[in-house]
């Protein structure tokens, strides 16, 4: 017996984590409710001049002074292709390798990455972070993402997940998180908008509450529209302004650009609260000031926010409500910090949005909740989401049959047959695509799946069916049966944008060589948190009457154990700690036995035994 | 018919909405794949399946046209995309409109508004028929009716911006 009862090994739990463009944050469910962990990790990734990748804070000092080793806003590349992202590739100094066609790689220093496994380095930093506070390991997880995310951008947040080293049960929308986050100590019943806009992305969501169920109606938005579209309209007109004041065109110059937008932003977050900020930059012993003030900041981002409203009154109509029945509005996302949002968002719903909350965390908080109502802990609430975009396959003529409507309520499907158009054809490509416009070319490619092994026959006599089955994440999935045989028909996926399983694999397991290089030292912080609850336990043992009734010779042995252990807690041997922890056990065993004869007593002394 | 059997209904043509949708809440309750996260996997796709089912059939159900259709469908009526012959003359005349407008003579705009209104009118109509409508026959008819009166509606809109 030991104190290991007190602190014993309790399962480990799921956290919830909100992957944001500009700043990423984990979060975990405990008895008094959800909790966010350690701190805000900035979602930036870089490559130190050894090699090592760093993500966080750190990696943010980076972009200063290593910007060709460092990425930020990588969410904006997740599940897209090179064509996608040529408007991005103007304002973000991204950088793509040559050759990159559907899975887009970044070259920072030495190294590439695709940017899932970008993503998977965040993910890992705040699983860490989340292990070093919590004292346990983490191996799964709920993920944010944005409700307007297509397919192939679910699906490579999920792939990060997994070369992270987490299982990813459930990838939950953000607007919803927030929903949830908020209808945990609000409103009970009643039909809420959440209205999320963040730094790169924008959705709007409009959900009934429900005696504890939150039923999504309809929800719309904008993948590529954020905070950064106001940062990259300002830092274009300050680079101007500069090359104006000081004849220098600094535009090129990775590391100015970078302080220009620090100094942008910076001026824009004053700019909520204060009706004039200063845009200062200071870069080879040039210096650079310029007063704005909020009247022209509001004229700069008025397009940008207006460009939130048409989705909003695409949502409302969609989740067949009117302004009318919508009892409140919840703003989510850092931007909805800004006084033109609050003012634009107020007059569409015509009532005053929520802003209690604090915008950059109430999405991770609703992600903690998810994983506790995945673990059980939370047994009263269900999320039921929809599915954002149109799914469909292209028929004669490059047109679309659509299959599954967009606001459906998922897990939904859809059952199709299809047959053969030449005798004796063994194949037949289907070509998924998710969108809500009426040509293939217009849409959003998703894959081709491509039936094979038909058995020969004449033409239009084979007859299979199709099943396409979007499940809880949004994520799209095919299983075909031949009806004459009742046979599983094979079906080969090649995904259009994104990474194949086997690719994920190799990454995973790319990820677990660099994870041993760690391990040392992780099982030295595993060692250390195990010491902290053991001496923790001891001192409060010691105040116990049990211990005063000890002989001379256990307190003694105790003392020592203690004094030994915290020689070596600072060493680099994680064996020793765990040698030391081991000692101070058994040095405290004899006592540990007697605390819980006491507490038996004690217990049964207040029984009653007649009943 | 699978859809009414995921909510334990007998298959009819008309139902109770508010009954519906309790036990769509009811199911969900007790199938959704929250559920079933730490359970086998089998017992998850069991999970997946039944609530994606559930799903399917409440959006399909709740609707009374789209219950019309799979009502019919299970019990073996064919619906027609065939133009309803009463309608063949106004269809005539609606696509000589569109096709004025699209080459930009705005003096068909008005005849087009107000036959998308009386189209809007029609399925609206054709709406209250069904729902007290129980000959399977009749209600074909009037499905048939619909679908090519919804079709023309989209049509008009497509070229109308509100």
């Amino acid at each position: 017996m030991s104190f290991q009862i007190d602190f014993g090994n309790e399962k480990s739990p799921i956290v919830g984590i909100d992957l944001g463009t500009t700043n990423s944050l984990v979060a975990v469910m405990e008895l008094t409710g959800p909790r966010i962990l350690s701190g805000i990790v900035p979602s930036v990734v870089s490559v130190t001049e050894a090699g090592d990748v760093i993500a966080g804070v750190e990696a943010r000092e980076m972009l200063l002074t290593h910007p060709d080793r460092t990425v930020y806003s990588v969410k904006r590349l997740m599940g897209r292709g090179v064509d996608d992202i040529q408007d991005e590739l103007k304002l973000f100094p991204f950088h793509i390798v040559e050759g990159s066609e559907s899975t887009i790689r970044l070259k920072l220093g030495e190294k590439m990455f695709t940017p899932p496994e970008v993503s998977a380095h965040i993910l890992r930093k705040l699983k860490l972070d989340a292990e070093a506070e919590l004292g346990v390991a983490i191996t799964q997880a709920v993920i944010t993402v944005p409700a307007y995310f297509n397919d192939a951008q679910r699906q490579a947040t999920k792939d990060a997940g997994r070369i992270a080293g987490l299982e990813v049960l459930r990838l939950v929308n953000e607007p919803t998180a927030a929903a949830l986050a908020y209808g945990l100590d609000k409103r009970k019943e009643g039909i809420v908008a959440v209205y999320d806009f963040g730094g790169g992305t924008f959705d709007i969501s409009i959900l009934r509450l429900h005696d504890g169920i939150f039923e999504v109606l309809a929800t719309n938005g904008d993948t590529h529209l954020g905070g950064d579209d106001i940062d990259n309209l300002m830092l274009r007109i300050a680079l101007e302004d500069v090359k104006d004041e000081w004849n220098e065109d600094v535009s090129m110059k990775a590391d100015a650009v970078q302080l220009l937008r620090r100094a942008v932003i910076s001026a824009k977050e004053q700019l909520s609260f204060v009706p004039s900020a200063t845009i200062d930059l200071a870069y080879n012993g040039k210096t650079y000031q310029r007063e704005i003030t909020r009247e022209l900041f509001d004229k700069l981002a008025a397009p940008v926010i207006d460009r939130t409203l048409g989705p909003c009154r695409d949502c409302i109509k969609d989740a067949g409500v009117s302004v009318a029945e919508i009892n409140e509005v919840v703003m989510v996302g850092g931007s909805t910090r800004i006084p033109l949002v609050r003012g634009a968002v107020e007059a569409l719903f015509r009532k005053r949005p929520h802003t209690e909350l604090n915008p950059d965390e109430v999405v991770a908080l609703g992600a903690a909740v998810q994983a506790g109502i995945l673990s059980g802990d939370v047994e009263d609430k269900l999320l039921l989401d929809v599915t954002p975009l149109s799914l469909g396959i292209e028929t004669m003529g490059g047109l679309v049959s659509k299959l599954i409507h967009r606001n459906s309520t998922i897990p939904a499907s859809a059952t199709e047959q299809f047959t053969t158009a030449v005798d004796g054809q063994r194949n037949v490509l289907i070509h998924v695509v998710q969108g809500e416009r009426e040509l293939v070319k217009d849409c959003r490619s998703l894959a081709r799946f491509d039936l094979k092994d038909i058995a020969p026959m004449p033409a239009g006599f084979a007859r299979i069916e199709v099943r396409f089955l979007i499940d809880a994440n949004g994520i799209l999935s095919v299983t075909a049966r031949d009806q004459r045989s009742g046979k599983e028909q094979s079906v080969e996926i090649k995904p259009s944008y994104g990474l194949t399983d086997d690719q994920v694999e190799a990454m995973i397991l790319e990820s677990f060589d660099k994870a041993e290089e760690d391990f040392s030292e992780r099982q030295l912080r595993e060692a250390r948190v195990e010491a902290d609850s053991i001496l923790a336990a001891t001192d409060k043992a010691k105040q116990n009457d049990a211990y005063f009734e000890l002989s001379e010779v256990d307190r003694a042995s105790i003392e020592r154990g203690i004094n030994e252990l915290l020689v070596v807690y600072h060493g680099n041997d994680h064996l020793l700690v765990r040698a030391k922890i081991d000692q101070l056990n058994e040095a405290t065993q004899t006592l540990a036995e007697n605390m819980m004869n006491t507490a038996v007593r004690g217990a049964l002394k207040g029984t009653n035994v007649n009943g | 018919m699978q859809y009414y059997e995921a909510f334990g209904l007998e298959p009819a043509l008309s139902l109770d909405a508010d009954d519906l949708k309790k036990r769509f809440y009811e199911r969900s309750r007790l199938w959704h794949p929250d559920k079933f996260s730490r359970a086998s996997t089998e017992e998850q796709e069991k999970a997946l399946e039944m609530t994606a089912v559930l799903n399917d059939a409440f959006r399909t159900l709740r609707d009374p046209v789209a219950r019309a259709e799979y009502f019919l469908k299970e019990k073996g009526f064919e619906l027609s995309k065939e133009a309803p012959p009463e309608l063949l003359e106004e269809v005539f005349e609606l696509n000589m409109a569109l096709e004025e407008l699209k080459e930009g003579d705005e003096s068909a705009r008005p005849q087009l508004i107000e036959a998308r209104d009386r189209f809007v009118a029609m399925r609206d109509s054709i709406d209250g028929s069904l729902a007290t409508t129980t000959d399977l026959e009749q209600v074909r008819s009037l499905l048939n009716r619909r679908r090519y009166v919804r079709n023309l509606i989209r049509e008009v809109e497509n070229v109308l911006p509100n």
